[in-house]
């Protein structure tokens, strides 16, 4: 078992709660900090973006390294866009070595999204590949190339994450099952909005046994508006939002779909512990981290365990 | 074949700014199937060019030749009795043609006429799409015929990617998702299990990540 302290929860069978923090597009430490100050004591662990959407920001171990002085065990996210394996592999040992424990493994989205649309990518190896690689440093202790690792091995939980709500649908359950046979421990889904597609690719995923080999913690989003909505119905790729859940929003008053938007995201908390398989959730609040903990304590899931 | 696109009116009219007498070559090969840069093309941009600096009052002389290819000696090597006669020399061939004349005539400037973009296919009249980035190692026969390399944006070997919708890629509504391809083609086959083969890093050293790549057959050497 590594030093994760997320890992000790989900292996103490405790329902895991994870939280999200996107560094800043500058070099302010404290930016980092008063960000995850909102999510104190809520959450088992933090994600830490990099480089999301392909919009330049600070690094994610350098915003993983402040979390982690600030107390929280911080999930550093890595993607595949913009580092060769020779990168990857530095990053990860040097990643251990400041005692980051858990490393989310990502393909990350295409350039063409970001500031910096012009740029090459870099592509040299995949997601999947990348779980492995993680898996071959930490337990084989060999790099890519075949040399040893001199040494302290990377100490890492390895996670992945999976979009139940993109295409084929009919492949998304063997992909888990994939990541999972390449080493992931844990997966941190796509953010639910559609349930009963969820519960589908949930029970693929049992008929596959996955979800006794990898932990599946269900990513969760509170809409903020109705715009917030309607934008990710129409320009993320991959996101499936219904048109109930936009009606639900709109049936209140307008200062009150904030509120409604929260509401939402504690029921659809509710809703996806009780599926079988779900061992957490993964709490995406973009920048609206402050309104974590409320989410946490309605949804009966406060305060968090201490395990050792 | 290789695709290429004519570059920008306004980018070729300052290319020849300088100079009043060139030579406009063509190439009877992939950019003649393309409809870019073949007889045809040459003659149309020629007329454009001139018609364009006669306005201007600065009237220039284009001779326009279509060699057969442009990336092998023998023809490039036709030119010599006539390069000499013109002050530079733009090509519509493809960037191979474009620098191997370039190679052969080092005294004149050799600019280039299109943006050469990719190795692909007539998918119907009029669409062009890209097939094959020549990694070197082609692994279509784990993927049934259907490169990632290439068709899929981010060149995964173990996608689709979360970014996949409708059988298009994230990355443009009108590009078929490479993956999604796969899948269809696995499953149309029978063959949907060897989707869980997990695929190895692949080694790009065959690629042009090694370096320019060079073939030589001993046997066929004179
Ligand atoms: S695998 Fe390589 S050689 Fe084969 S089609 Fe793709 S890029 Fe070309
Ligand atoms: S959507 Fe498909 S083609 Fe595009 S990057 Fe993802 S897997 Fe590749």
């Amino acid at each position: 078992m590594s030093a994760s302290n997320l890992e000790k929860i989900l292996k103490s069978g405790n329902f895991a709660v994870t939280g999200e923090c996107g560094p800043p597009r500058g070099s302010d430490a404290e930016v980092v900090r008063k960000k995850g100050a909102h999510l104190k004591g809520c959450v088992d662990g933090v994600n830490v973006t990099d480089n999301q959407t392909s919009v330049v920001r600070m690094s994610s171990m350098s915003a993983s390294l402040i979390l982690k002085e600030i107390g929280f065990d911080p999930i550093m996210q890595m993607v595949c866009r913009d580092r060769n394996r020779i990168a990857i592999q530095s990053d990860i040992l040097g990643a251990s070595a400041l005692g980051i424990n858990n490393l989310l493994c990502l393909s990350g989205d295409h350039q063409k999204f970001g500031d910096h649309p012009t740029a090459k990518n870099v592509y040299d190896i995949d997601s999947m590949q990348l779980i492995q690689t993680v898996k071959r440093l930490r337990d084989d202790g060999k790099f890519l190339g075949g040399e040893e690792v001199k040494g302290t091995r990377p100490d890492l939980f390895i996670g992945c994450a999976e979009n139940p709500f993109a295409d084929p649908f009919e492949i998304r359950a063997m992909r888990l099952a994939k990541k999972a046979a390449a080493g992931a421990q844990f997966v941190q889904t796509q953010c639910i909005f559609n349930v009963p597609k969820f519960e589908k690719w949930m029970e693929m995923v049992r008929d596959l046994g996955v979800h006794e080999k990898i932990y599946i913690l269900a990513g969760i989003t509170p809409c903020k508006s109705i715009g917030m909505a309607r934008y990710m119905k129409a320009s993320v790729p991959g996101m499936d939002v219904p048109d109930e859940l936009i009606d639900r929003l709109k049936g209140v008053p307008k200062e009150k779909v904030a509120e409604e938007g929260i509401k939402i995201a504690i029921e659809m908390i509710q809703h996806v512990r009780q599926i079988k398989g779900v061992a957490g959730v993964h709490i995406m609040a973009i920048e609206w981290e402050e309104k974590v903990p409320e989410m946490v304590k309605a949804a009966g899931l406060y305060p968090r365990p201490q395990v050792n | 074949m290789i695709v290429a696109n004519r570059k920008p009116f306004e980018e070729l009219l300052e290319f020849i700014k300088p100079y009043s007498k060139i030579l406009l070559l063509g190439c009877n090969e992939c950019v003649t199937v393309c409809a870019t840069g073949g007889a045809k093309e040459v003659a149309i941009l020629a007329s454009e060019l001139k018609m364009h600096r006669e306005k201007e009052g600065r009237p220039i002389e284009i001779m326009e030749h279509v060699l057969e290819r442009n990336c092998d000696p023998e023809y490039v090597e036709s030119l010599k009795p006539m390069v000499g006669d013109y002050e530079m020399v733009m090509s519509m061939a493809c960037g191979c043609g474009i620098q191997f004349v370039a190679e052969h005539y080092r005294e004149k400037l050799v600019l280039p006429a299109v943006n050469t973009t990719f190795d692909g296919v007539t998918e119907e009249h009029g669409v062009w799409s890209e097939r094959c980035l020549g990694c070197g190692n082609c692994i279509l026969d784990k993927t049934l015929g259907i490169c990632p390399v290439t068709r899929c944006a981010k060149s995964l070997f173990n996608g689709p990617c979360g970014g996949s919708q409708g059988g298009k890629c994230e990355v443009d509504k009108d590009t078929p998702c490479g993956w999604q391809l796969i899948v269809d083609r696995l499953k149309e086959m029978n063959m949907l299990d060897k989707y869980m083969e997990i695929q190895p890093l692949k080694d790009w050293s065959t690629s042009r990540d090694g370096g320019p790549r060079r073939r030589v057959r001993e046997d066929l050497k004179i």
